[in-house]
């Protein structure tokens, strides 16, 4: 997630178009290494410490991934009210409404709690039951072509509406949410949306994903009023992104470091300490850290089988695998009905991969941005610390299911280098973890594109 | 001292070497075909992609004597040979723009480094296949 093109590069394209390195200057590496043998030598003669240096192609990395890097949020054509500020004032109010659910006491904030980074703090999610994986903080995650663990919904308003049916998280059922709506909300959807149609005579309890009574009282409903719940229900999902997309990543003591040594301000990188940037030296050499955590949300939006043990060893989580062939028929994608989007402006799941065996097993490549105020970690709350964390990259275990891209030489990928980090370097990692920290923002206003 | 001088180096070369694409590598974007059937261009956008920015490509097809291969089929494959995982996305060739030359939509890069696009071309002429290798630097850090 990195600024858009530059200067730089459109003059070499222009130049040179049929080069494929269209991106950069493309700097030798070779050049690279000798720059710093021979920097090596001079530290040895001055005894000045290298390690406290960074070379250019070092901080050109890092700048890619200061917070004032992130690109100014891409509009949402599937969603008309995305960034209306009534809908956001409206999705906030939303967001903590606990009538929503089954039990009356389970909202949005239950799981995602605004004090909490809108985490919970726990291994897996607890609605009205208990989920089987962990959940995921909302700031900056309008920045994700795909939301959950492993990428079952294309929008934050798809996404919204997954928790309000399911049988753990809400536990309510379609007719039920949308009367609610209507009871409670009319006049502020009506503002928004235009007249909402007459729910008052459907059925209380009915929807496609419920209980057997509830889905049997579904098809029993005229195809017409189907849709006009469904309608009710995509605009609830609707208001509610707009104003999870008011909430993003804070700056951090990282950014401010960042700042100093593209400014050549030493004083200014105290803000980190010697072993905090030992460890982002390692997250961006040898612990390979950066290689999917990139950029200024450090995170590819991708998906990965990285051998994390799965929670219930008998029953593995499939991932990214079994998600693709969900959001394809997802009634509320990007292509359905009920998205405002045109066909073209459908590219991620027009394009999505499908059929890659590197999906089983895989889950989306989590932001680190506020890392360290949110363990347990890992997609079902695996590991306890960071220190834990960073020992499993170390070790890099062959996986449960699917196949880990990490080099563990057993079947790993030959041209990948293991990672080895020692107990110290482990430390290190996840203490520069910690300097990502940042107070959740909320913007008043919409975004600006 | 030379001992301490030869670790530095190594260590240093280490570094580098994690993200660097090989030195060697043919970065040209035309060139023939795996079995010399056809001379493959790929066009990438005028304006350079962000990571992350989906985009699209153009790709010209001719004859090893220069015409236009017409009503091909192309399928795009590729990935991060050093990272052992494939694009990101499922690219498509959607239609011939014009004669011989291809629109290939839904392109991604989700990182910085060494990408391959590997074509699988079936024409009148035969089938054949093409790779090419791109290097996607960091951008908008440009100076």
């Amino acid at each position: 997630m990195t600024a858009p093109g530059h200067a730089g590069a459109d003059a070499e394209a222009a130049r040179a178009p049929a080069a494929g390195r269209i991106f950069g200057s493309g700097r030798g590496y070779a050049a690279v290494t000798r720059v710093l043998v021979v920097v090596s030598a001079l530290a040895l003669l001055t005894g000045f410490s290298w390690t406290e240096a960074w070379n250019a192609d070092d901080k050109a990395v890092l700048a890619s991934m200061a917070l004032e890097k992130l690109p100014a949020l891409a509009p949402d054509p599937s969603n008309v009210v995305a960034d209306v500020p009534a809908a956001a004032v409206l999705g906030k109010r939303l967001f903590t409404e606990v009538r929503f659910s089954r039990n009356q006491a389970v909202s949005c904030a239950t799981c995602h709690a605004p004090d909490l980074q809108f985490q919970d703090g726990l291994p897996v999610g607890k609605g009205v039951g208990t989920g089987s994986r962990r959940t995921m903080p909302i700031a900056g995650s309008a920045h994700s072509p795909w939301l959950f663990w492993d990428g079952r919904k294309d929008s934050l308003w798809s996404q919204a509406l997954g928790p309000l049916e399911d049988a753990v998280e809400h536990g309510s059922n379609r007719t039920r949410i949308a009367k609610l709506a209507q009871a409670r909300y009319r006049a502020e959807f009506d503002a928004l949306f235009g007249p909402m149609p007459e729910l008052a005579p459907l059925p209380d309890d009915a929807g496609p994903l419920g209980t057997a009574a509830e889905r049997a009282a579904w098809q029993g409903m005229d195809p017409g009023r189907r849709k006009d719940v469904n309608r009710v229900f995509a605009n609830l999902g609707k208001v509610i992104a707009a104003y999870e997309r008011t909430l993003a990543p804070g700056e951090s003591r990282f950014d401010r470091y960042v700042r100093a040594v593209v400014a050549g301000d030493r004083e200014g990188q105290q803000v980190l300490a010697p072993h905090e940037i030992r460890g982002l030296r390692l997250f961006l050499g040898k612990g390979q850290c950066a290689t999917c955590h990139n950029g200024p949300l450090f995170t590819d939006q991708h998906f990965h089988n990285t051998g994390v043990p799965p929670r219930d060893p008998a029953n593995p989580d499939h991932g990214r695998a079994v998600a693709t062939a969900k959001v394809q028929r997802d009634e509320f994608n990007c292509l359905g009905a009920f998205s405002d989007a045109p066909p073209e402006a459908c590219q991620e799941l027009r394009f999505m991969a499908t059929d890659d065996a590197a999906q089983l097993g895989a889950f989306r490549t989590p932001s680190l941005r506020n890392v360290a105020q949110r363990a347990p970690y890992m997609h079902a709350g695996q590991f306890a610390n960071l220190e834990e964390v960073v020992a499993h990259y170390a070790k890099s275990p062959p996986a449960a299911v699917g196949h880990s891209e990490l080099a563990h030489g057993t079947g790993g990928h030959a041209e990948r280098m293991p990672i080895r980090l020692s107990a110290s370097e482990t430390r290190d990692v996840a203490a520069f973890l910690e300097s990502l920290s940042g107070a959740v923002v909320e913007s008043p206003a919409p975004p600006r594109h | 001292m030379s001992r301490r001088l030869v670790a530095s180096v190594l260590l240093i070369t280490t570094l580098a070497g994690c993200a660097a694409p090989p030195r060697d590598l043919d970065l040209s974007l035309r060139h023939p075909s795996a079995e010399g059937r056809y001379v493959v261009q790929m066009e990438p956008p005028a304006t350079p992609p962000a990571v992350n920015q989906i985009h699209a490509w153009q790709i010209k097809l001719n004859t090893a004597d220069g015409a236009p291969v017409r009503n091909a089929r192309i399928a795009v494959d590729g990935g991060m040979p050093q990272h052992g995982h494939g694009l990101p996305t499922q690219p498509q060739v959607t239609r011939e723009v014009v004669a011989g030359t291809y629109l290939m939509e839904g392109m991604k890069f989700s990182m910085t480094g060494w990408w391959e696009i590997k074509l699988a071309v079936d024409a009148p002429q035969g089938a054949d296949t093409a790779v090419f290798n791109v290097v996607v630097d960091p951008s908008g850090v440009r100076r």
